[in-house]
């Protein structure tokens, strides 16, 4: 690893902008210091109020969700969000992103990615038990995509696999707005006990502070500001910013953390991710309401000549600090010997309020806390108002047939866009499978990954969802989307959606229209939480995601997390069996704007193509129609069920037969034009295969609910076929949906 | 009968093979550290899979000089029956318990994935139990699982039935499609697919359990 240029110890005006603070940010400083701060303690500034770690430009709005409900036992603010899974167990999830290091170093950022998140869960006593990801490249044709996409698998599956804990799902785009920004955001899902949950507040004065795990090296120093800030051309030099996993001491420190856990020996705990020592040590005396004495010396180094400044920004992985009760000192050094991890005991908690360092016998920092956080920059930054969309009405140029195709081609370029096509080649490298509680996993193409709670019967479900193209043409309506997305897939297995965790890719929140679709889908996804009582516990905010002024398209990516009660009654995508009926809940208006049939059939992803309006979401209707499922499911009468997105009925017909083997009539029976039928993409709707004694019986309570609901079609035989429209071989086409990626890669 | 799992720092399916063996034998199997110098009075012990020491030099070579098995290695000489999986296969050919290597997947790329078997061997005390079934489903996940060995091992694992198990579409490059095999005696076996995680028909299939019954009905 390249060594980071010396540090000067000057702060001059220049030394100030490269640390990425404003005049009056400095101003600040020094009006709270009462003097001009040195090189360490603006150093501290810079981190804490970097983007990354102050969230000036999203916090007023991130202010406005909805964070409580009924089974919320944390929400924003600690290292991971919590939820009441009954019984005394709790569920602690997150998502993060870990962008702009992925994109320098794609194996190492997509590892330490992983590894970030999973800290962020243990952490708070929670073991991790499912891990998934969101995944955004470039266009394939660009020169890069390849690399980096083998990269980030390869360091997920290299962190995730080692520590043992499965990668149960996630999904994975292509386009070229993300060519030079991608986007790898990491979610783990944990168990804890919810009286048994712990937290960083680091209360009383007197107590031990402890640092366990790796050694402090250089690497990662400035990982906060550089996620602060746009890429420009020559951004890969930036390589020596980027940490370095190690699953190994990762899994050491899990098994040691629980350990210690068992105990009664910990007041407050927190893992050291950006920002390392400088953000970790000061959330905690923040909340804590006290003050803390590092002793620097102390903290174990990798390399020789350490200053207190690199000590304190660097993000060196795999490291703890915790505060424990005096004379509890004993139980956590036998423990963590026993794993063979550094363990170390590096200051105090004091009634200063103050954060002091020492080292070599000089006090090389002493700054007030509170002003860290409470004289944060809070910024109102200006934001530009939507633009007018129009709707996409259904014509007769809108027909394969008047456009000089047909359907079975249209039904193949769909399957095998690099969005839609199977991503085998990247879940085969994942282990699935350990830990012997995975129910349903990518494998099955299904909805939502089902992961048992171990030695119970009932079950979390987990997804992971945003549709960028519908984000791009409208935030709003691509904000309530993204939440309504998951809502759905939770509720095709018939789990209870409890919660989300959102994390919000956007370009540069300086330029007022990347602002605007940053309030606005914030507003999406605060409507779709309000009305579906679907709160958000945990989250990030990556911005900046942005090369040479060209911002990424907004990606907000939910993480749904749902209980399900009884694994005697849950349901997936592949149960259907030959004789089931097909039934189609919920409202077809054949919408086609901003659809994946607009996009790939009528060209409308090209740059100079007009933008029309997405679908929009009916919340009522949506609420109405996951509750209808749900009951179906626990009441068994569905053998399968999947949620209509991506490419409309006719997709969601087609990857239900991947997923059973069986093929499938679509009957056409509606005044819609065919095209729109089948590949339009109106919103809260279901395909459910279901037997004949339950045929009529669905249909008939959903008219009683004023929901939408009619036989589409049968189960059965070998061909995919919708009558008047398209006729393909179940077996070519799957081996087509099979073949994109691998042939891709290895190409 | 009285099972053991040997516990590494970054074993990760060990609590994976203790619930498997808690359900088919009916008794908890005892956790043993690596550091512990002498196995309990046990009649079965499973090494189980995972990254024993990050995989670091290479993969179950650090494990295989740890203190237990010393301990192990003695004891399965004189006929305690041994299961390694995954890494534990690894481990036990590093041990040199097993003969032959396991280098990196030829695809080099790690694998997961329900993967078809055939049993080359019925008459072991690790597959008896399966009786009238010539071909199991059972998870594999690995990045190290392509089996080597020279000719004259192979000729020898095959004349004297030691190839217990094959895979029907070889997913790693493993020299004549081998995944599992014994040592001579038919004490120790070694795998790279997973059995334990094939005992639950909502996580995995079932095609594992006779595997444990097999050692069952042996040790009975």
């Amino acid at each position: 690893m390249k060594k980071m240029p010396k540090k000067t110890s000057k702060v001059t005006p220049e030394v100030v902008k490269e640390h990425g603070l404003s005049e009056q940010e400095y101003e600040i400083i020094c009006d709270r210091l009462g003097r001009k701060p040195n090189i360490t303690e603006l150093g501290i500034f810079s981190v804490m109020w970097s983007e990354h770690c102050s969230y000036k430009s999203s916090r007023r709005h991130l202010k406005k969700m909805l964070t409580t409900g009924k089974r919320v036992i944390q929400g924003p603010g600690e290292n991971a969000g919590v939820i009441d899974i009954d019984d005394g167990d709790a569920i602690i999830f997150k998502m993060e992103s870990h962008n702009h290091p992925s994109y320098i170093e794609p194996y190492q950022g997509a590892a330490t990615g992983v590894g970030g998140i999973m800290r962020d869960v243990f952490t708070m006593g929670a073991r991790p038990i499912a891990n998934l990801n969101a995944l955004r490249f470039g266009d394939p044709s660009h020169p890069k995509t390849k690399t980096l996409l083998a990269g980030v698998v390869h360091g997920i599956g290299g962190y995730g696999n080692c520590v043992g804990v499965p990668t149960v799902g996630g999904e994975t785009n292509f386009h070229r707005g993300y060519n030079d920004n991608i986007l790898v955001n990491a979610m783990c899902v944990g168990l804890a006990k919810a009286d048994k949950v712990f937290y960083s507040a680091a209360k009383g004065v007197g107590n031990p502070i402890f640092y366990v795990g790796s050694n402090t090296g250089r690497d990662g120093i400035h990982g906060a500001t550089m996620a602060s800030a746009e890429f420009d051309d020559d951004s890969e030099e930036k390589r020596p910013t980027v940490q370095v996993g190690d699953p190994f001491t990762e899994k050491l420190l899990i098994e040691a953390c629980m350990e210690l856990m068992a105990t009664d020996a910990i007041i407050a705990i927190q893992d050291m991710g950006a920002a390392g020592l400088t953000s970790s040590s000061i959330e905690m005396a923040d909340k804590g309401g006290v003050g803390v004495k590092l002793l620097l010396d102390k903290v174990p180094q990798r390399e020789t000549g350490m200053t207190p400044y690199e000590m304190m920004l660097s993000e060196s992985q795999e490291r703890m600090l915790m505060v424990l009760k005096p004379g509890k000192e004993q139980i956590a050094i036998d423990i963590f010997n026993k794993w063979d991890l550094d363990v170390a005991e590096i200051g105090i908690t004091t009634d200063t309020g103050h954060l002091v360092l020492h080292h070599k016998g000089k006090t090389v920092c002493d700054i007030p806390i509170a002003p860290l956080g409470d004289d944060a920059p809070n910024l109102d930054r200006p934001y530009s108002a939507p633009k007018n969309l129009d709707i996409l009405e259904n014509g007769s140029m809108h027909d394969p047939l008047t456009r000089g195709t047909d359907y079975n081609t249209v039904v193949t370029t769909l399957i095998t866009s690099p969005d839609i096509a199977s991503k085998r080649w990247i879940w085969e490298q994942y282990d699935r499978s350990v830990m012997g509680d995975t129910i349903d996993n990518s494998s099955s193409g299904g909805d939502a990954a089902i992961v048992r709670i171990h030695g119970t019967n009932k079950a979390v479900a987990i997804t992971t969802d945003c549709t960028p193209r519908y984000v791009a043409a409208d935030a709003f309506e691509g904000g309530k989307q993204a939440v309504a997305e998951t809502w759905r897939n939770l509720s095709c297995t018939g789990a209870e959606p409890i919660a989300i965790t959102d994390c919000l890719n956007f370009g540069n929140p300086e330029r007022k229209d990347v602002m605007g679709q940053f309030v606005r889908a914030i507003e999406g996804i605060n409507a779709a939480c309000r009305a579906l009582k679907y709160p958000v516990v945990s989250g990030n905010v990556s911005l900046y995601n942005e090369t040479n002024g060209q911002a990424i398209p907004p990606t907000p990516c939910i993480g749904g997390v749902g209980l399900i009660k009884d694994l005697n009654r849950f349901s997936t995508i592949k149960g259907a069996r030959a004789g089931d009926h097909l039934v189609l809940l919920g409202k077809t208006d054949g919408w086609l704007g901003s659809s994946l049939y607009a996009h790939l059939v009528l060209g409308h992803d090209r740059v100079d193509a007009p933008v029309y309006a997405p679908p929009p979401v009916d919340l009522t209707a949506e609420k109405a129609g996951g509750e209808y499922v749900r009951r179906l499911v626990r009441d068994r009468r569905v053998q399968a069920a999947h949620d209509l997105s991506d490419g409309g009925l006719a997709l969601a017909a087609i990857e239900m037969a991947f997923a059973s083997g069986f093929g499938f009539t679509l009957k056409h029976a509606c005044d819609l034009p065919l095209y729109a039928w089948l590949f339009g993409e109106d919103q809260g709707r279901y395909l459910l295969a279901v037997d004949d004694n339950s045929l009529n019986p669905i249909i008939s309570t959903a008219r009683t609910l004023n929901i939408p609901a009619q036989k589409v079609g049968v189960i059965g035989g070998d061909r995919l076929v919708a009558t008047g429209a398209f006729d393909l071989s179940l077996q070519d086409t799957h081996m087509q949906y099979e073949n994109w990626l691998p042939a891709y890669m290895d190409a | 009968m009285q099972s053991a799992v040997i516990v590494f720092p970054a074993s990760n399916c060990d609590r994976d093979a203790a619930t498997a063996l808690a359900k088919i034998t009916g008794r908890k199997p005892l956790m043993v550290w690596h550091q512990e110098t002498s196995l309990p009075p046990v009649d079965f012990v499973v090494i189980p899979g995972g990254f024993s020491y990050g995989d670091y030099l290479r993969s179950g070579a650090i494990a295989a000089r740890s203190p237990i098995l010393k301990d192990i290695i003695k004891k399965a000489e004189t006929g305690l029956p041994v299961a390694g999986f995954c890494n534990g296969f690894q481990i036990l050919t590093e041990a040199g318990l097993l003969p032959g290597a396991l280098m990196r997947n030829k695809g080099l790329r790690f694998i997961c994935r329900p993967q078809r078997l055939k049993i080359v061997n019925k008459d072991t005390m690790f597959t008896r139990a399966y009786k009238d079934t010539n071909e199991i489903t059972i998870p594999i996940a690995h990045f190290d699982g392509n089996y080597f060995a020279d000719r004259e091992t192979l000729n020898k694992l095959r004349s004297s039935g030691r190839i217990v198990f094959k895979y029907l579409d070889n997913p790693n490059g493993s020299v004549n499609d081998i995944a599992g095999i014994c040592n001579k005696a038919g004490n120790v076996l070694g795998m790279m697919p997973h059995p334990e995680r094939a005992v639950d028909p909502l996580t995995g299939g079932t095609d594992g359990i006779c595997l444990f019954k097999s050692v069952l009905e042996a040790i009975r």
